[in-house]
């Protein structure tokens, strides 16, 4: 119950009121729109698909799909055709759900191995570099440039020819391209913290260097490394399809991605879907590992890292 | 962002990196198996030829020493022959370096022309409509791989609208027209995901330059928006631009492969392809060479233009 | 000032009353949409600077006092909203009602503004000179050599040694001191009628704190330009100053001559603040003076007066209505004081309910009070 009013009647605004104060007033409050905070949607859509591919990845074998390699009687059907065959088949018969399924297998395989191994390698490496200084960093700075100034792509196409292409040889090559961008986030990061005061006391109170890497330095190190994590993994994933692409990937049988897309290439006028429906789970994981990745990166926060 | 040294610290760094992606590709050649002579030999050749043949090409020499003597080779400009075609390396390789370098140039000219107005309008107003368009259609962009990106396009302008050719190069000497219409996808297919990349950093760049006090004096002096843009922010702003431009131009110089095989254009990618697969290993070993001597020339040049850049930086 | 005269392009605006103030803001609001909820920086604020005066607005932090100076400059972040009723009007003229060619050459011509951190506010990639003649040239039109000489002779007009010279130089090649000088060059190039310098000498060292501001004062009083000097610091305002306004939580709480308010303060605020400076005189190890509780509610604040949790006068009145700076109030006689308190202080109202107070042994917001709390 308010008493004597002392305030003129305050204006309001034409879009809806939000804000309503509640209680005893002693003077109308003017209103003003809220604006919403939207939620990431893309995030979320991508973290679910990611999640049905990584699964449906693990148990292709208990999924009721033709096997990838089973040639069939229909050739080159367009998906949502028939039944059995929900994506079409291919120019020989398989069916395009089952070799995407499986592709998926190798892709994920790959450019998750190669990431985890290059994150373990990267990490150490810069951390290393980024504490000691000095000699340390003076070899890390050759080693990232010589694994940076190296063509990645023909150093790919020649180790692929070298070894025999596995999903272990692949995962070690794309894990080596990718040491380098952990390894200066790690870096960056070490020297960013190990001036702070904490090393500092740590190292006073007669902490062994091992113990304050370990202890204070790494958790502090791996949030950022982690939240760049999921972006080179999609970087990864198009490098394997790429490899895929040029025939220098997992060999067939095996399906894979890039592969299908090589071979659809051919018949492109008449069934498109040969490229789209590989194209189409490429680029929905990609993308998704794209959008969770800079979700993640969004809230560790924005480092420098180059 | 790196910082700044002496010139010969900064040598010496280089050459040690030149000298090391050398030895590593001598050695990674070594690995791939095959018979780098099948294809030089007649059938049935006896033993005593092979040995004979093994000789003229030095192959018959450890290893360090073929190494030495290529890299001695190497620093006189001459890269060997291939084994394949008997051409001089050196003279394969530049023969087709300017269509890499077109391509790889074009490509980042567009990605440029295009980064730019958008990344500097969506940083200002970023979360407004064309940032908001803009950040779609790059996540979109960036999840599609280049290879898929030129199969679509072909699809849809050779293919389809048959407005351009589906593979093939024509020479700038042959036609002008011809040679643009075969430039074009190749350009789009590479520029487009390096675009994006460009946009998405200038952007977040802008935002941040755009919250500094010194934006905010020249606003307060009621200076023209556009000229704040782009005389106040934009310089502060593209540190990284130009470092991750000079890293993506070093890169293009050997990563377009893939454009070049899809397209069928001849340039250095298609020829290490080849190359690899033939396993003729000089020729393989010099291109190497050669893009890794770029991507490092390119990388001292970035490093060379922050002071111009910035000011700040020139102090010391 | 100088030999020069450049006169700043013709905005096109209507001609002044010659005695129009330079300012005059009425019921400014200034609201902010952030995560937290709606921050009411600036809840109503009526101001008035006559030409040729200094104006002083003290306050805290987070008492508002720098959004209202980017409110009045047009510099407002995009997610500031300044609410239907408020009303800015420069030398007369009412921004809200100004075409794109006027506003062209309003800001940053006719009024000016210097700001707190001269490390930061100067662009870091152009010299000197550049940001000088940029400014001249976008709001005379003049070719580069005369804005240069002009750039050179606004440089040594703020004391810079070797003008020539700086201006090819960049910021970061000076010294704070010189750097702040230069953003007065800056703000002055167009010979503003109004000056607002927010802050001006914090990020300063002491010594050269004096030497600002003494240099402002002289460009003033040179130029005969209006000043509105916004700081949290008393003492600069104490000897330099026409008019203070004392904010408080968005508001300004009390308004006087310089000699008025030190001498007759009335709101509790301003008293305390005064109260609160360190004296030179006092024997070491003097306690010094703090005002009791936290900084205001500025989020969805509640209502009533937003001292009155810290006040010692502090009535069941004052959480319920919120005094307004134009009201009728014990105290408002003289003309150019006003101020915005039930009770103020130096009057029967105020001592009467400061009495009350000491008599429960608390205010009517709950702060526990004593003979010691006379602020």
């Amino acid at each position: 119950m308010s008493q004597m009013q002392t305030d003129p009647p305050a204006e309001r605004l034409v879009e809806e009121a939000v804000v309503a104060p509640v209680g005893v007033e002693s003077e109308p409050t003017p209103t003003v729109r809220r604006k919403r905070r939207r939620r990431d949607v893309g995030a979320l859509l991508g973290a679910i698909w990611l999640g049905l591919i990584v699964l449906a990845a693990i148990f292709a074998a208990i999924l009721p799909l033709p096997a990838p390699d089973a040639i069939g009687d229909r050739f080159s059907l367009a998906p949502f055709e028939s039944a059995a065959h929900l994506l079409g088949t291919d120019q020989l018969g398989r069916d395009q759900l089952s070799r995407a399924v499986y592709g998926a297998r190798v892709s994920l395989s790959v450019a998750i191995g190669a990431t985890l191994l290059g994150l373990v390698v990267g990490t150490v490496g810069g951390m290393l570099a980024g504490y000691y200084r000095k000699a340390a960093d003076t070899a890390f700075e050759i080693v990232t440039n010589v694994l940076l100034a190296f063509p990645p792509l023909i150093f790919l196409i020649a180790l692929v020819a070298a070894l025999r292409p596995s999903i272990t040889t692949l995962a070690a090559g794309l894990a080596l391209v990718a040491v380098p961008t952990f390894a200066r986030i790690a870096r960056a990061n070490t020297i960013a913290f190990a001036d702070r005061e904490f090393v500092t006391a740590a190292r006073a109170m007669g902490a062994t260097d091992l113990r304050i890497l370990g202890r204070e330095v790494l958790p502090n190190v791996m949030l950022p490394v982690m939240s760049f994590a999921l972006v080179v993994a999609a970087a990864l994933v198009v490098a394997e399809g790429s490899l895929s692409f040029l025939g220098l990937g997992v060999p067939p049988p095996a399906p894979s991605w890039g592969g299908m897309i090589a071979s659809g290439r051919e018949e492109l006028y008449d069934h498109a879907h040969l490229v789209l429906v590989p194209g189409l789970f490429f680029f929905l994981t990609v993308f998704s590992l794209n959008r969770v990745g800079d979700w993640a990166r969004g809230r560790v926060g924005r480092e420098s890292s180059l | 962002m790196r910082t700044a040294r002496s010139p010969l610290r900064r040598l010496a760094t280089l050459l040690t990196v030149l000298l090391v992606v050398s030895m590593a590709a001598f050695l990674l050649l070594e690995l791939i198996p095959g018979d780098p002579l099948a294809t030089l030999l007649p059938e049935g050749a006896t033993p005593e030829v092979r040995a004979q043949v093994e000789a003229a090409y030095g192959l018959d020499q450890p290893l360090w020493r073929r190494y030495l003597e290529w890299l001695g080779g190497a620093l006189q400009g001459d890269l060997g022959r291939s084994l394949q075609s008997q051409v001089p390396v050196t003279d394969a390789i530049f023969e087709r370096l300017p269509v890499t370098v077109e391509l790889a140039g074009l490509s980042l000219i567009l990605a440029l022309l295009v980064a730019i107005p958008v990344g500097v309008y969506s940083g200002y107003r970023p979360g407004g409509l064309l940032d908001r368009i803009a950040t779609f259609v790059c996540s979109v962009t960036l999840s599609i791989p280049n290879f898929l990106l030129g199969v679509l396009l072909v699809f849809v302008f050779a293919v389809n609208l048959r407005m351009l050719p589906v593979t093939g190069w024509t020479p700038i000497s042959r036609s002008l027209g011809g040679h643009i219409q075969s430039i074009i996808l190749p350009v789009i297919t590479l520029g487009a995901v390096e675009a994006v990349a460009f946009i998405r950093l200038l952007r977040n760049d802008m935002v941040a330059t755009l919250q500094q006090d010194y934006v905010l004096s020249a606003r307060a002096r009621g200076l023209a928006t556009a000229r704040i843009l782009f005389g106040h922010a934009l310089r502060p702003s593209s540190f990284s631009l130009v470092t991750v431009l000079g890293v993506t131009l070093g890169r293009l110089i050997g990563g377009t492969v893939i454009v070049e095989t899809l397209f069928s254009l001849p340039g250095l990618g298609s020829l290490v392809i080849n190359a690899i697969s033939n396993r003729d290993y000089l020729m393989v070993q010099g291109i190497v060479l050669v893009v890794a001597v770029a991507y490092v020339l390119i990388n001292t040049l970035v490093d060379l233009s922050y002071p111009l850049l910035d000011p700040r930086v020139r102090a010391s | 000032m100088t030999e020069t005269v450049i006169d700043p392009a013709d905005p096109g605006l209507p001609p002044v009353e010659p005695d129009a103030p330079a300012l005059v803001v009425s019921d400014l609001r200034v609201w902010f949409d952030t995560a937290r909820g709606l921050v009411r920086a600036v809840d109503g604020v009526d101001l008035r600077v006559d030409a040729g005066r200094t104006l002083g607005v003290v306050g805290e932090s987070g008492s508002g006092k720098s959004v209202l100076s980017r409110a009045v400059m047009n510099i407002l972040a995009p997610s500031a909203v300044v609410l239907p009723g408020s009303r800015i009007e420069i030398e007369g003229h009412d921004t809200a009602t100004l075409t794109k060619q006027q506003a062209r050459h309003l800001w940053g011509a006719r009024i000016a503004m210097v700001f707190q951190d001269p490390m930061t506010s100067l662009t870091p990639v152009l010299t000197i000179g550049r940001q000088l003649t940029e400014t001249l040239r976008h709001h005379t039109g003049v070719d580069k050599a005369a804005a240069l000489a002009r750039a050179e002779e606004l440089l040594r007009w703020v004391g810079i040694p070797e003008p020539a010279r700086r201006l090819g130089q960049y910021p970061h090649n000076l010294s704070g001191g010189m750097r702040q000088r230069v953003g007065i060059a800056l703000a002055l190039s167009c010979s503003p009628r109004l000056l607002i310098a927010d802050e001006p000498t914090t990020a300063l060292d002491v010594t050269v704190q004096h030497q600002i501001l003494n240099l402002l004062g002289r460009l003033q009083s040179e130029e005969g330009m209006a000043m509105i000097l916004i700081t949290h610091d008393l003492g600069v305002v104490a000897g330099r100053t026409d008019d203070i306004a004392v904010m408080y939580a968005g508001r300004v709480v009390e308004q006087a001559p310089t000699t008025t308010l030190f001498g007759e303060m009335r709101h509790p605020y301003t008293r305390a603040l005064v109260r609160s400076i360190p004296r030179i005189a006092d024997p070491s190890h003097t306690r010094l003076r703090t005002i009791p509780g936290r900084p205001p509610t500025v989020i969805d604040p509640p209502p009533g007066c937003a001292f009155a949790a810290r006040c010692p006068h502090a009535r069941p009145r004052c959480l319920a209505e919120t005094p307004r700076l134009d009201g009728h109030h014990p105290g408002n006689v003289t003309p150019g004081h006003r101020h915005a308190c039930f009770f103020p202080v130096g009057t029967p109202q105020g001592e009467q309910a400061f009495a009350d107070n000491l008599a429960e042994g608390r205010t009517a917001a709950g702060l526990p009070i004593d003979e010691r709390s006379v602020l």
